[in-house]
């Protein structure tokens, strides 16, 4: 299976990808960031700020079919988050984000793996997030260099760097090419309550892998905006802790061009959101021109409504326009509801793309003000921050200051609420486990930070202790260990036996899914006429009684409190269907309108068109034919409009006096077939006057089977939804092949 | 502490200061927090550091834990677990790998501590 590519038209073979993976190495180390591209140009377009295009497969914007299904890439790489505790689902979910412009891909830890004090290996399930194990990393970077190869543009690998094993985790990442990790020591002191001097010395460890890997680094800044109640008053300690982090990690030796600040918009509407976040927004970039930005969005106020918190989003990404962004993170809109599901990841990757496309060259047009109210509060927030380093060398230095409660402060320091988080310096998870180096000192590898005395044993390996080893896993991948699994219940294989069903090249069974695959969960949104409360229940009582199982409200909004509310449920469907017992209509065969328009360029086309009979249905008719509904107009087809109620023989006769190409007949009544009648009245009229052979004649009508009209005599019929574009198409086509028979030009 | 926001008074000093100067000073402090940080990992080693020493010499995550957990208990890990292992199989002629995955199931120590002069502290 070593020669296992991906087909666009199949689902992506998990089990080839987990086979073989004791031989795979990773065939690149460190991070890519997009280049910009040197033609600006695309389809009827030009941009001022889109990256190189993907070379390969991408699944472009809603409306991009439109203009030649063009894929722009705006600069900012963009990440989005995958980890839904199943990993070998996650490797399908990574293919479609990264087929909609995602290049970043993030996976999130199980809950609990930063107090694992070692490496998880195997594949256990996960909750809340994957447990990191080398065989997840390592099979899901060898299915992203499969899909990187589909896409044609880098993939970025990422996951987190931290707890109390994050340099043996930093090894790992290292040795199996992960591209991009969080690594920030005040994110364990802080929010996992490891003891500080443990994490900062471990943090010199993992840093200098980090550097020697190339990957990108992000710090952990962010997650005081989602912790402290007022959130935008945190600001000044934010500019803190990414200035601790960023100076610490430049000072290991990571260049500063990795090192990549997690800066959020701190706060959201209803809050004047811009104008409260934007002068943060501008103070660290002022601050921070040597680093990297990596603009994550809003979580702290995200609800239940996608709708919501979409907007919060696009809001965010206004102000990484307005200011920088190297990295654009995405949140799933459904953050606030559940674990993310496929399709949100989907939506937050394409909302990135379109906000981001929609804003390419705006600071072409506009500028930020160099005084006002902008710059004013800038300067105080870089202040507020210079004060806030100035008391923490008074009282003695980082650790004091923690163990102060000087962090996570609701207060806008200066200003204080007394309610920071606290943590002893010889308190917390790890506290007693740092020793002191002794004078001889060792370790013969790669990568070692601090203190090491390799001249007791080798004065020329002094720049280069993996010498003594003959090198070490970095320089001879070929010494790693690789284990496959520990857990007999607890393993992917398990997992996958389980919906074996579900897979493969010749499955035919099919379930609804959104986070694993045959989870069976659908989603229902309905409006009750009733109160909240009400709604609620009676929601749940729909979907009982649609007989799904596990049913939640997962989100509710208020249309007014007596008149009604708005409910969605989640459910599982408990039952599979066969691909082969659905009747799966064919897709109309329509050729792209610029094609038509072609044609039509080529060689001009006149029909005559009316509704036929005593009918007097004419929107039908209408949508077909004018062009403000998208009708054949549009494509430059000539349409003579004889009304409604047309007698046929009118309409034949206008053709012959037109020298119409076509005639195009509406027909809707259906009393006693008499639509069918019409047909065959315009055949056989036609025929008598010696002009069938010289007109196409199409027939268009709710009631109008295709096959039928045809056997009455019609070229073609059409049905019900029938659009301009299906009559074009074979206007267009069905003259081609008279043209080819030789009986056209008539 | 609760204190009431008395920026007003604390920045005076920073007033007349230009953007680049705050700027530099901002850096500057910045360091000096970091420095002493600094310090301590390069003076210190910890479980985790060792740990992933030993994944770089070629040591699976199974037999590293153990290792490092006996090199702790035998008052050994301020020297380097990947050191006692190096001067193991230097000593003993044994292949690193092997001098390891014996460390790792609890044998040797006995050995291992003589070579570092009973474990005492050097430095």
């Amino acid at each position: 299976m070593a020669d296992y590519k991906l087909d666009p038209n199949e689902r992506i073979d998990v089990e080839a990808v987990l086979q073989d993976l004791e031989h795979y190495h990773p065939r690149r180390r460190g991070w890519v960031w997009r280049k910009k591209a040197e033609n600006q140009d695309m389809g009827p377009f030009h941009y001022r700020e889109i990256s190189e295009p993907m070379k390969g497969e991408s699944v472009g914007l809603m409306t991009a079919h439109y203009f030649d299904n063009i894929d722009p890439q705006p600069m900012p790489t963009i990440t989005t988050e995958i980890a839904s505790g199943r990993f070998e689902d996650d490797i399908r979910r990574m293919r479609m984000a990264a087929h909609h412009g995602a290049d970043h891909i993030m996976v999130i830890r199980t809950a609990g793996q930063s107090h694992f004090d070692g490496l998880i290996e195997g594949t256990p399930q996960g909750i809340g997030g994957v447990p990191i194990t080398r065989k997840q990393v390592r099979a899901q970077r060898k299915a992203l260099d499969m899909i990187e190869d589909e896409i044609g543009r880098p993939i970025n690998y990422h996951s987190y760097v931290s707890g109390v094993a994050g340099p043996d985790v930093a090894v790992m990442f290292a040795e199996e090419g992960v591209n991009g990790c969080h690594q920030d020591p005040q994110y364990n002191v802080i929010y996992r309550n490891i003891n500080m001097i443990r994490s900062f010395v471990d943090a010199c460890e993992s840093k200098k892998i980090i550097a020697w890997a190339d990957m990108a680094q992000i710090d952990g800044a962010h997650n005081a905006n989602a912790t402290a109640r007022e959130a935008w008053k945190v600001m000044p300690e934010l500019m803190v802790q990414h200035a601790i982090n960023a100076i610490f990690s430049a000072k290991v030796g990571i260049k500063k061009g990795n090192i990549c600040l997690s800066t959020v918009p701190p706060s959201a509407t209803p809050a004047p959101e811009v104008f409260m976040d934007l002068p943060y927004a501008v103070a660290l970039r002022d601050l921070f021109t040597e680093y990297r930005m990596r603009a994550q969005m809003n979580t702290k106020y995200v609800e239940s409504s996608t709708r919501d918190a979409t907007v919060t989003h696009v809001l965010d990404m206004l102000i990484s326009k307005l200011t920088s962004a190297d990295i654009q993170s995405t949140i799933t809109p459904d953050e606030g509801r559940n674990v993310p599901w496929h399709i949100y990841n989907i939506e937050a990757c394409d909302t990135a793309k379109q906000t981001l496309l929609g804003l390419d060259g705006l600071m072409d047009m506009v500028e930020l003000k160099k005084d006002g109210p902008l710059r004013e509060k800038a300067r105080e927030l870089k202040e507020r921050a210079v004060l806030f380093f100035e008391e923490i060398l008074e009282v003695g230095g980082y650790f004091n200051a923690v163990q102060q409660g000087f962090f996570v402060d609701s207060g806008f320091y200066p200003e204080r609420g007394g309610d920071g988080i606290f943590r002893e310096i010889d308190g917390g998870v790890g506290v007693g486990t740092v020793y002191e180096r002794a004078e001889d000192y060792m370790a013969p590898v790669t990568a070692h930070y601090g203190y090491n005395n390799v001249a007791q044993y080798d004065e020329t390996a002094v720049n280069d202790p993996a010498k003594l080893i003959g090198g070490c896993t970095f320089e001879d991948p070929e010494k790693i260990v690789y284990i496959d699994e520990l857990d007999e219940e607890d393993n992917v294989n398990v997992r996958m036996a389980e919906t074996a069903k579900y897979r493969g090249k010749d499955c035919h069974t099919l379930k609804p899914e959104m986070e694993w695959l045959a989870d069976g969960i659908v989603m229902i949104t309905m409006f009750f006429p009733t109160s909240k409360k009400i709604a609620e229940a009676a929601a749940v009582e729909v979907g009982r009684r649609m007989g799904l199982q596990e049913v939640e409200v997962i989100s509710r909004e208020i249309m007014q409190q007596a008149e009604g509310t708005r409910v969605e449920i989640k459910g599982k469907v408990n039952f599979d269907l066969d691909i082969n017992e659905l009747e799966i209509p064919e897709e109309p065969d329509v050729l792209t309108e610029q094609e038509i328009w072609d044609d039509i360029q080529r060689k001009p086309m006149t029909v005559v068109c009316g509704t036929v009979g005593n009918d007097e249905h004419s929107v039908g008719l209408r949508e077909i034919i004018d062009i403000k509904h998208g009708g054949i107009e549009k494509y430059g087809i000539k349409v003579h409009y004889l009304g409604t109620s047309v007698p046929v023989e009118k309409l034949v006769n206008a053709a012959i006096e037109l020298d119409a190409d076509a005639i195009l007949a509406s027909t809707i009544i259906s009393h006693d077939d008499i639509h069918y009648k019409n047909i065959a009245n315009i055949d056989r009229l036609a025929r008598e006057m010696g002009v069938r052979d010289k007109l196409i004649f199409i027939v268009g009508g709710t009631q109008i089977t295709p096959e039928i009209a045809v056997q009455m005599g019609a070229d073609a019929g059409f049905g019900r939804g029938t659009k301009g574009i299906h009559d074009a198409t074979f206007l267009v086509k069905r003259r081609r092949e008279l043209e080819a028979a030789g009986k056209w030009p008539r | 502490m609760r204190r009431e926001d008395d920026y007003e008074v604390r920045s005076a000093h920073l007033k007349s200061m230009s953007d680049e100067e705050l700027k530099d000073y901002f850096w500057k402090l910045a360091q000096q927090v970091v420095d002493p940080l600094l310090e301590l990992g390069y003076k210190n080693t910890s479980p985790a550091i060792e740990r992933s020493v030993l994944l770089r010499m070629g040591f699976s995550s199974l037999e590293a834990k153990p290792m490092v957990e006996q090199a702790i208990a035998h008052n050994l890990i301020s020297h380097g677990v990947g050191n006692v292992v190096y001067r193991l199989s230097k000593a003993t002629g044994m292949p690193l790998l092997d001098a390891g995955k014996a460390l790792a199931r609890g044998e040797l120590w006995d050995k291992a501590e003589t070579l570092f002069e009973g474990g005492k502290h050097n430095g």
